[in-house]
C-alpha cells in the first residue's frame, strides 16, 4: 500500500498534464493564461478596469500568512488599500510598539511579535456577511483576532489554551454566535513533560467555541470539546437546515508524531467531526463540563480610552464526548481532507480529500438519519463513527488532483481548488458532474467567492490564491510574491481576468460587496470622545511633567506644528513618554511623530487620537523630532527639538512653542 | 380675504423668526483635495459649518496665508442681531394686529434698510478677514487678498469660493416681500 502510494505520487505530474490538456480543450484562453491582445483581451481589461476615482465593487480581505497581517484589496481591480496589523508588530503604524497597542500581543508566553495568520472570516447575520467584524486565526501561538471594520483596526485578540496549531479557525456560525478554534497539532492534555512517543495516549486535540457578543463583538471561550489528537485542519458551520452544527476536517487520525507525510497518510479515510453545538450549549447549561485550569490571554482595545489591556484568564470549560452523548459524530472521509465546506443550503458537506482524486460530499439529512438509525461503524473514545455509505451523498469523480477547498456561487455550483493539478474545477451540486475547469498559475491553495462560504454567496467573482508564481511577474530574487487570480464566474464558463501579487502567503480570503462596509466607515475620531488618560485636548494644555525619572510630554499636533516644539530639561537616564494628540478633526489628516534615536518606531496618529511613544535618550545632546506623514504645504517645517542634559545637570524643565504667538 | 394683508404681515414676522432655525448665508470652498467641499454657515447668532469641525478646518487653511482666525465670539453682531430680529418680528405682529397700511410700509422699509445694512456689514467682515493679514504668514503673495465674494463665485488660490444666501436668508427675503405685498393689498382693499 505504502509503496504503491509513492509510485502514485511519481505519476502525478504526468497524470496532471493529462488532465490539464483534456480540461483545457473546452475552456477559454491559451495554456499560458497570458492575454496577448485582441478583442478578448480588451474585453477582459474593461472588466477589471476601475476608472481613476471610482470605487471597486467588492472589498477583499486576504490573510498575510506568515506576515501575520491582513491585506485589504478592491475587486475587480486587485488594488491594495491597506495592511491591517494583527499578529505581527508593524513599525509603520506603531502597532506593538506604542504603549497603547503593546498589550494586544501579550500571551501566556509573554509578548509575541509575530504569528502566522491563516483564515479571515467575516461576521454574519442570518448567514449573510454583515460587514461588522473580520476574525482571523493565529496558527503558531493559538489565538483569534477581531478586526473592527468601521476603522479597519485590530481591537481584540484571545488566546486559545489546550491547543497547538490553531488551524481550523476562526469559522463563524450563521449569526456569529460563535467562531471556532481547532487543534492542528495535538498537545499533551494538560500540557506537561511527557515522552513524544506517548502521543496516542497523552496527547489530545480540542475544538473551542468562542462566544461573540452580538453587540460589542467581545469574545470569550464558551467551551472546548476534548477529542483524540487528530490534526483538525479546517472547519465550516452548518447553515439553513444544518444550523446548529459545526464540521471540522481532520487528518492524522493515525495519531502519529513523526514523518507525518507518510505515517499520517495511511488510513483510507480520515474523519470530519460533526459537532452539535446547540447540544453542547445544553450540556454546559446542565453543568456537564469540567472546569479546567488553563492560562490564556485576552487582549482588548478600548476605542474610548484608546488603550489595549491584557488580562490573563485561568479557567476553561471542557466537554468530554463520552459524557455527552449526541455531541460529536465522525463522518469517514477519504483521504486526509483539507477543506470541509458546507453548501449555501446547508445540505451538503464537501470533504476535500487532498490525497484523493475524488471529492466526497456528505448529506446532512442522511447524517441525521444515520444517527437516528445508529448506523455506526465503530466508536472512538465514545464518539460514534457513522457508516460511510449511510452519509455520503455523492462523489465528484476524477475531478482533478489534490482538492483543497470548495466555495459556492449560490446558483447551484461549487468551485474546488486542486493544488496538484493547479486548477479550479466547477461542478454541479446534486449531479456531481464537472462542468468547467480553469488552470491557475500556479498551485492554487484556497479560493474565495465573496460570501462563498455563507448562506448567501455574492457569486460574481472568484479569487484563486496561488502558492507559486515562478515566471508570472518580474522576478525579485529568490523570494517571489504569492499571487491572486481573479475569475469572472457570472457565466457558464470561468474566465480569467487578472493576476495580482499578494503579501506573505494568503491562506484564505473573504470578500464582501462594498455597500455593506461603506456606511459604517469612520472618517476620524471625535476629539470630545477622546478618553485617553494622557490626552491633550488643546494647545493650551500642552505641557511637560516630570515624575522622578519619568517625563511625560503632553504634545499636540495640528497643521503644521507640534506644541510644544522646544523641550529642555530632559536628562540622560530619563524615560520620556511622548503622548501625542492629533487635534485635527478632518478626514485623512494623520500626523506622524519620530524622534532621533528612538529604538521602537514612529507614531502615526489619526485625527482625534492620542498615542504614546517611549524614548530613552542615552547621551547628552539636542535631538530633533518631526512629523513623518506629509500633512500640508508646511509639513517639512513640522519639526522640533528636545535638549538632553547630563544626568546630574540642573537644566530647568522648559517647554515652548513659537516666540511670537499668533494669539 | 379682507384680512389677508394682516395675515401676510404676521407671516412676515414668522418668516423672520426662521432665522433662528436656518442659516442666512453660506460660503462653500471647493478644491480638488476637498471633493465634498468645506461649507461655512452664517446664522443670525452663530457661525458654523456642514460638520462640527468645518470652522476649525477653514481656520487651518486660512492660517497659511495669515488670515485671522474666525472666532464667532469676537463678532458682536452675532450677539445683538438676534435682538433686532426678535424686535422686528414683534413689531410685525403688533402692526398686523393694528392693521394700518402705513405701518406695513414702515416695517417693509425698515426691514429693507436693515437687510441692506446687514449685507454691508457682512461685506465689511469679509473685507476684514480678506485683507487683515499676518505679516509673518508662511505664504505671502504680494498684492493678494483673500476676501470671499459677497454673492457668487470667486477663485482664491487653489479654492473656488461660492457665496450664496441660505434657506434662512431666502425666508427673510420672503418676509420683506410679504410685508410690501401686505401694504400693497391693504392699499387696494381700502381704495
Amino acid at each position: 500500500m505504502k509503496n504503491l502510494f509513492f509510485k502514485g505520487f511519481l505519476l502525478l505530474p504526468l497524470f496532471a498534464v493529462g488532465l490539464f490538456l483534456t480540461g483545457c480543450g473546452n475552456s477559454q484562453g491559451d495554456h499560458s493564461g497570458k492575454t496577448t491582445g485582441g478583442a478578448l483581451a480588451s474585453n477582459v481589461a474593461e472588466q477589471v478596469y476601475v476608472a481613476p476615482g471610482e470605487y471597486d465593487e467588492f472589498y477583499a480581505f486576504l490573510s498575510g500568512g506568515f506576515s501575520g497581517q491582513v491585506t485589504v484589496h478592491g475587486l475587480p481591480s486587485g488594488r491594495l488599500f491597506k495592511t491591517i496589523p494583527v499578529f505581527s508588530v508593524d513599525a509603520e503604524k506603531a502597532y506593538g510598539f506604542n504603549e497603547e497597542t503593546k498589550p494586544m500581543l501579550m500571551t501566556s508566553h509573554g509578548f509575541i511579535p509575530w504569528d502566522d495568520a491563516h483564515h479571515p472570516e467575516l461576521s454574519q447575520t442570518n448567514g449573510e456577511t454583515d460587514g461588522r467584524w473580520l476574525f482571523i486565526n493565529a496558527n503558531n501561538t493559538p489565538r483569534i483576532a477581531r478586526i473592527d471594520l468601521s476603522e479597519f483596526e485590530t481591537v481584540e485578540i484571545i488566546e486559545i489554551p489546550n491547543s497547538g496549531g490553531n488551524h481550523s479557525s476562526p469559522f463563524t456560525t450563521m449569526n456569529t454566535e460563535y467562531v471556532v478554534a481547532g487543534t492542528r497539532f495535538g498537545v499533551p492534555y494538560p500540557q506537561q513533560d511527557v515522552a513524544i512517543n506517548e502521543y496516542a495516549d497523552k496527547f489530545k486535540a480540542t475544538l473551542s467555541f468562542i462566544k461573540v457578543d452580538p453587540e460589542t463583538g467581545k469574545m470569550s471561550i464558551a467551551f472546548q470539546v476534548l477529542l483524540p489528537a487528530f490534526d483538525f485542519d479546517l472547519a465550516h458551520s452548518g447553515k439553513g437546515a444544518s444550523h446548529g452544527w459545526m464540521f471540522f476536517s481532520s487528518y492524522n487520525t493515525e495519531e502519529k508524531h513523526t514523518l507525518l507525510e507518510v505515517e499520517a497518510s495511511q488510513n483510507d479515510k480520515d474523519y470530519i467531526a460533526a459537532i452539535n453545538w446547540k447540544k453542547a450549549e445544553e450540556y454546559v447549561k446542565q453543568g456537564k463540563f469540567h472546569e479546567v485550569s488553563a492560562r490564556y490571554a485576552h487582549n482588548y482595545y478600548d476605542t474610548e480610552t484608546q488603550q489595549a489591556s491584557s488580562e490573563m484568564l485561568d479557567k476553561v470549560k471542557v466537554l468530554i464526548p463520552e459524557e455527552c452523548p449526541g455531541l460529536v459524530y465522525f463522518l469517514p472521509t477519504p483521504k486526509s481532507p483539507h477543506g470541509v465546506d458546507v453548501d449555501p443550503t446547508g445540505q451538503y458537506i464537501v470533504g476535500n480529500g487532498k490525497l484523493s482524486a475524488n471529492l466526497t460530499v456528505h448529506s446532512f439529512s442522511k447524517m441525521l438519519k444515520a444517527i437516528d438509525n445508529k448506523a455506526f461503524e465503530t466508536t472512538i473514545d465514545g464518539i460514534p463513527v457513522l457508516k460511510f455509505e449511510e452519509v455520503v451523498a455523492g462523489t465528484v469523480k476524477d475531478a482533478g488532483l489534490g482538492p483543497l477547498h470548495t466555495e459556492f456561487d449560490g446558483k447551484g455550483y461549487a468551485y474546488t481548488s486542486f493544488f496538484i493539478s493547479s486548477e479550479v474545477v466547477k461542478w454541479k451540486l446534486g449531479t456531481w458532474e464537472v462542468v468547467d475547469r480553469a488552470p491557475t498559475y500556479y498551485s492554487i491553495g484556497h479560493l474565495m467567492i465573496p460570501g462563498g462560504d455563507s448562506h448567501k454567496p455574492q457569486g460574481k467573482y472568484l479569487v484563486a490564491m496561488n502558492k507559486i508564481t515562478k515566471d508570472r511577474y518580474l522576478p525579485t530574487g529568490p523570494e517571489l510574491c504569492h499571487s491572486a487570480q481573479l475569475y469572472d464566474i457570472s457565466g457558464d464558463k470561468m474566465k480569467l481576468l487578472l493576476d495580482f501579487p499578494t503579501m506573505g502567503e494568503p491562506h484564505y480570503a473573504q470578500g464582501i460587496s462594498a455597500d455593506r462596509i461603506l456606511p459604517r466607515q469612520k472618517k476620524f475620531y471625535k476629539l470630545e470622545e477622546n478618553k485617553h488618560p494622557y490626552r491633550t485636548l488643546g494647545e493650551k494644555e500642552a505641557r511637560v511633567e516630570r515624575k522622578g525619572k519619568e517625563v511625560h510630554v503632553y504634545m499636540t499636533t495640528i497643521r503644521s506644528h507640534f506644541a510644544p516644539d522646544n523641550i529642555e530639561g530632559i536628562k540622560v537616564g530619563d524615560k520620556v513618554y511622548f503622548h501625542v494628540t492629533n487635534l485635527e478633526q478632518d478626514w485623512d489628516v494623520p500626523h506622524g511623530f519620530a524622534v532621533l534615536g528612538a529604538r521602537n518606531s514612529e507614531l502615526l496618529v489619526m485625527p482625534g487620537q492620542t498615542e504614546t511613544l517611549v524614548w530613552e535618550p542615552k547621551a547628552e545632546g539636542v535631538y530633533p523630532f518631526y512629523c513623518t506623514d506629509f500633512c500640508s504645504a508646511l509639513h517639512q517645517e513640522m519639526q522640533g527639538y528636545v535638549r538632553v542634559s547630563a544626568a546630574n545637570a540642573n537644566t530647568p524643565l522648559k517647554w515652548s512653542l513659537g516666540s511670537n504667538e499668533e494669539e | 380675504m379682507k384680512r389677508l394683508p394682516q395675515v401676510l404681515m404676521a407671516a412676515s414676522g414668522l418668516l423672520l423668526l426662521t432665522l433662528f432655525v436656518w442659516p442666512m448665508w453660506s460660503i462653500t470652498l471647493l478644491a480638488p483635495q476637498y471633493p465634498q467641499g468645506v461649507k461655512m454657515f452664517i446664522h443670525i447668532n452663530k457661525i458654523d459649518g456642514d460638520t462640527p469641525s468645518s470652522l476649525q478646518n477653514i481656520n487651518i487653511l486660512n492660517h497659511y496665508v495669515g488670515m485671522e482666525f474666525i472666532r464667532p465670539e469676537s463678532i458682536p453682531e452675532l450677539t445683538y442681531f438676534p435682538y433686532v430680529v426678535v424686535g422686528m418680528a414683534v413689531l410685525a405682529f403688533v402692526f398686523a394686529f393694528v392693521g394700518n397700511k402705513k405701518l406695513f410700509l414702515l416695517w417693509a422699509l425698515l426691514m429693507t434698510a436693515l437687510a441692506v445694512a446687514g449685507i454691508y456689514d457682512f461685506y465689511l467682515w469679509e473685507y476684514h478677514y480678506g485683507h487683515n493679514l499676518n505679516p509673518h504668514a508662511p505664504i505671502q503673495i504680494p498684492g493678494a487678498s483673500y476676501q470671499p465674494p459677497l454673492l457668487g463665485t470667486k477663485v482664491i488660490l487653489n479654492f473656488t469660493a461660492i457665496s450664496l444666501p441660505a434657506l434662512g436668508g431666502y425666508l427673510a427675503g420672503a418676509a420683506i416681500f410679504f410685508s410690501y405685498l401686505a401694504w400693497w393689498l391693504k392699499k387696494k382693499v381700502e381704495r
